[in-house]
């Protein structure tokens, strides 16, 4: 895959929560393989933005969205778009990490599961493989028919995760994965990012600026709802263009 | 300015905190008692009627002595009937209110026509379930159409019920898993249902105890107050217990003197009601631990 090739494009999105506007002509993209960050303070849009992507934003009813999005050449609004396989191929990791009510393998596996991959060998096989990709299969590898609330948060985000990654998106959508964690599994989860953009492209919300300096290829600031400015990461935080960003960053507010 | 400490009103807010968690106690304690006399007057009059006859055999000599066997068997075969025959639809139409509907009028008629169910008297049921069951789709007076009339009666509270228990479900879990590209149905079926399992085996044991203990709903669709022979298809009569009482309690030809026949046949109903309560509520606690991990 070119490393500058772009997986998701937005064309000037605007989308809407009954009467009020909360995402104004948002336009931007995302490269492949990549890790964008999005910041910005709370309430300006960047989880709704995030949820846009994968059409997430359709269970709440009384929304509107006007624009495109492109995940490569597809038209993700388009009416004849089959939206099932669209969140097969941009999976999603919640802020508060919700795994199912089952077993530990069951939850990495409900995801095979749904998409008809049932032969048990090469379900398990991957089970192995996603808890690995998450770094957190030596934990549970002897407990994998224990209920999954059983474990701590941060295993439990990290199982989240590998539920994620065993259907083999292309695109891993991160909604501030860490806030509710402890500063240890929130570094845990930082070097799973950077090991995984060689295979997934990553968006990341966040409101840890440090985490977005840290971990993050590009970064996209928004604020009331509009992109302000967005570029190489390292640029961003030590030369942004726009005074608004810079305030942002350096804590002036937000 | 300061505000300084009021000791004293603080001591009278106290002292009135106590007061109202003594009447909220009692309040409840009278619930207790409540069951308790009930139960003491069911035991205290009709232990004398309970015995190994009493619960396998019919009655003899028009009813002043023998057994109820067959009101124990009626009374079973016409509540499960109308478990079997509501709980799928009334747990479909809970789904679908709760998960497909989009809000909107018809959503809101169909709501309407739930809770003014709840509000129909059940001998207003009885006179339904004859007219329609009964004549109309000719099951005659049977287990059929008595259960039918039973399971329509169970509607609501097993709608309420699963509704309550779908609600109750985070959304948090519908979201993660259409997030990995399943169906609506998928998650309702592997993951929502299973998660409201609790809830929805409460309201089906509210249901099937009620029914069992309604006598209006079945006097004229299923239950007869005499059958020499005991049931052998849907399409027969059967006797129930709870008509049972009250045919001996106000037409039999010897009230009084089959007093403790009355009792024992109540005390029978309340044990098995509380007996279906008891293990529902067993399992449904079960079924908890197993989700809360």
């Amino acid at each position: 895959m070119k490393k500058n090739a772009t997986k998701i494009t937005v064309e000037k999105l605007n989308f809407f929560y009954g009467k009020e506007q909360a995402l104004f002509d948002i336009s931007l993209e995302f490269k492949t393989n990549a890790i964008t960050a999005l910041i910005g303070p709370s309430g300006c849009g960047k989880s709704t933005f995030l949820r846009c992507l994968n059409r997430m934003n359709d269970l709440i009813p009384y929304t509107r969205v006007e624009g495109a999005v492109r995940l490569e050449d597809t038209d993700i609004y388009s009416s004849d778009l089959d939206v099932v396989i669209l969140r097969r191929r941009v999976g999603m990791v919640f802020q508060k990490p919700n795994p199912f009510p089952k077993s530990t393998f069951d939850n990495v596996a409900y995801g095979l599961w749904v998409n008809g991959i049932r032969n048990k060998r090469f379900v398990a096989q991957r089970v192995e493989q996603s808890l690995q990709q998450a770094a957190l299969w030596d934990e549970v590898k002897d407990r994998l028919d224990e209920s999954a609330l059983g474990l701590s948060g941060g295993q439990q985000q990290r199982l989240c995760l590998a539920r994620a990654l065993a259907v083999q998106p292309e695109v891993v959508l991160m909604d501030e994965p860490c806030s509710a964690l402890d500063p240890i599994a929130t570094q845990k989860i930082e070097e799973l990012m950077v090991q995984l953009k060689e295979n997934y492209t990553i968006i990341i919300v966040t409101h840890n600026m440090q985490q977005a300096a840290r971990v993050s290829d590009e970064t996209a600031f928004f604020y009331i709802g509009k992109l302000i400015e967005k570029g190489h990461t390292d640029a961003l935080f030590t030369r942004p263009r726009l005074k608004q960003t810079e305030d942002y960053i350096t804590g002036r507010f937000g | 300015m300061k505000i300084d400490i009021d000791q004293d009103y603080h001591r009278r807010k106290k002292a009135a905190q106590r007061i109202a968690f003594v009447i909220f106690r009692s309040a409840a304690f009278i619930n207790g008692i409540a069951l308790f006399i009930i139960l003491y007057f069911m035991v205290a009059n009709g232990w004398q009627a309970i015995s190994w006859e009493f619960l396998t055999r019919p009655p003899v000599d028009s009813m002043t002595r023998g057994g109820i066997l067959p009101c124990i068997i009626g009374t079973f075969a016409l509540s499960f009937g109308a478990i079997i025959a509501a709980l799928p639809i009334g747990i479909a139409s809970a789904i679908y209110l709760n998960e497909y509907a989009t809000q909107g009028r018809a959503i809101r008629i169909i709501r309407l026509g739930v809770t003014s169910l709840a509000g129909v008297p059940s001998v207003v049921f009885g006179l339904f379930g004859l007219a329609f069951f009964v004549v109309i789709l000719k099951m005659g007076v049977s287990i059929m159409a008595g259960a039918l009339t039973l399971g329509v009666m169970s509607l609501p509270v097993i709608i309420g019920a699963t509704e309550e228990a779908l609600k109750a479900v985070p959304n948090t879990f519908r979201e993660a898993s259409l997030g990995l590209g399943a169906t609506k149905w998928q998650t309702i079926w592997r993951i929502v249902l299973p998660a409201a399992l609790p809830g929805i085996l409460t309201g089906s044991i509210l249901g099937l105890s009620r029914a069992a203990g309604e006598t209006a709903p079945i006097m004229f669709t299923g239950a007869v107050f005499f059958t020499p022979k005991l049931p052998q298809s849907l399409f027969d009569e059967v006797m129930a217990l709870p008509y049972h009482i009250y045919v001996l309690a106000t037409a039999g030809t010897n009230i009084e003197e089959t007093r403790h026949l009355q009792y024992g046949t109540a005390l029978v109903l309340i044990a098995l009601v509380l007996g279906m309560n008891v293990i529902a509520i067993f399992y449904r606690s079960r079924l908890r631990r197993r989700l809360t991990g």
